[in-house]
């Protein structure tokens, strides 16, 4: 049952796949590619500062994908015909978080190759860059997975998701970037420790959310 | 087939109104019974706390057999056409032949067609399919005959009947009627507790 789940979760969430949920990559290209527009063609500068600008656009692209992430299986009684099945709302969060995070972790991973070519980035910030999205997307995927579920009965819920996961996010941005200024790849530990607290905790927290979204 | 649903002293509120009390039935295999009451008394309510989907405000429910629930929200994916979207839920439950419940609801031409643009009676059909298919010995239909047009609704009346007298147990919550041989009925409303305020708003 549970890979027949993932399968469906990953039909509906991953890029190209039909389910048009390529927004976030898109997203993630145009703000690299915007900048350079915006500060001018030197290199310094764009070097010094792109590795930030890929963090807060791998962030910000974390936004997007948010508002389809729960609510429409809620309204469409996907998780009501689950439960009924036997299935938990912790096995269903945590299937839906994999496919939340395939479908936009991996992605944006090999969309960073071109954004470092349009920020001048050099070799060594790119492979601390790739290593802290790749430690940090996990994280980010996981919050996006308690807001998107703790919002879903909400009206407003989908613009409210945007301004909850920014400060909840920032402490992988801090150790993110963090591992940039130094050029080391130390903090990236914590980047990775968070997002395990994170994803060990979301599907709980999204599950609990679903259930108490039902007693109305 | 063994089936059995009891629900002993029920009390379903909604916000800080309790909707109906006091509701005790008990039901077994080869019983039917149907659920009457006004729009907005609780029907849906009831069958959601039957199903286990949420507490009820007081009493308890108690089930043997395994039970699917039919609403008006099948849970079928809109984007995908029927026939991919009925395959996953066919594949969750191992269905041996699930093709034969969707021939008998008349599904099999519209299989191609993406869920989006069915109509509110074909999804009917479409969720009354994915449950026939699964087998399981307890039905809770919500307003199964609700958008299907005459044949149709002779169709599921004749599914139900058959699923009655091969051993399952079926409940059903309509406001239509519905003729189906040795079913019982419930007034929701006779359990409606009588405040002077609800009499007021009323």
């Amino acid at each position: 049952m549970i890979g027949s789940l993932l399968k469906r979760d990953l039909a509906k969430f991953f890029p190209f796949a039909g389910g048009g949920a390529s927004l976030p990559v898109m997203f993630f290209v145009a703000v690299a590619m915007l900048y350079p527009f915006a500060v001018g063609p030197d290199v310094n500068i764009l070097s010094r500062t792109g590795g930030g600008v890929v963090w807060i656009a791998a962030l910000l692209a974390a936004i997007l994908p948010l508002e389809k992430l729960v609510a429409n299986d809620i309204e469409l009684g996907f998780f009501d015909q689950l439960r009924l099945r036997g299935l938990t709302e912790e096995v269903m969060m945590a299937v839906r978080l994999i496919a939340h995070w395939l479908s936009f972790g991996p992605p944006l991973i090999l969309a960073t190759f071109p954004a470092a070519a349009l920020l001048a980035i050099d070799g060594p910030t790119l492979h601390l860059l790739l290593l802290g999205l790749l430690a940090g997307t996990p994280g980010l995927a996981a919050i996006g997975l308690m807001i998107a579920a703790l919002t879903a009965s909400l009206r407003a819920g989908a613009a409210l998701s945007g301004l909850l996961l920014i400060p909840l996010a920032l402490p992988i941005l801090i150790f993110g970037t963090g591992a940039l200024a130094r050029q080391d790849a130390v903090s990236l530990g914590f980047v990775a420790a968070i997002s395990l607290g994170l994803v060990a905790m979301a599907p709980f927290a999204a599950g609990a959310a679903i259930r108490a979204a039902r007693e109305v | 087939m063994q089936a059995q649903l009891t629900a002993t002293n029920l009390a379903c509120r909604r916000g800080d109104r309790v909707l109906f009390q006091k509701l005790s039935f008990a039901l077994s295999e080869g019983q039917a019974l149907h659920i009457t009451g006004a729009n907005g008394i609780g029907k849906t309510t009831l069958m959601r706390a039957l199903a286990g989907l949420s507490t009820p405000f007081v009493g308890e429910v108690q089930r043997e057999g395994e039970l699917g629930l039919l609403d008006e929200r099948p849970a079928l994916d809109l984007e995908q056409p029927l026939g991919k979207a009925l395959g996953f839920w066919n594949r969750v439950d191992n269905c041996e032949n699930p093709s034969e419940a969707q021939m008998r609801l008349g599904l099999d031409r519209l299989l191609e067609v993406p869920v989006r643009y069915l109509s509110t009676g074909q999804r009917k059909r479409a969720g009354l399919a994915a449950l026939l298919s699964r087998k399981v010995p307890i039905w809770l239909l919500d307003e199964p005959l609700s958008g299907l047009d005459v044949a149709a609704i002779e169709t599921v009346t004749r599914l139900i009947e058959k699923h009655v007298k091969s051993g399952g147990l079926a409940l059903i919550a309509s406001h239509q009627r519905i003729e189906i041989e040795g079913l019982q009925s419930l007034e929701l409303g006779d359990f409606v507790p009588s405040y002077a305020e609800w009499e007021e708003e009323e």
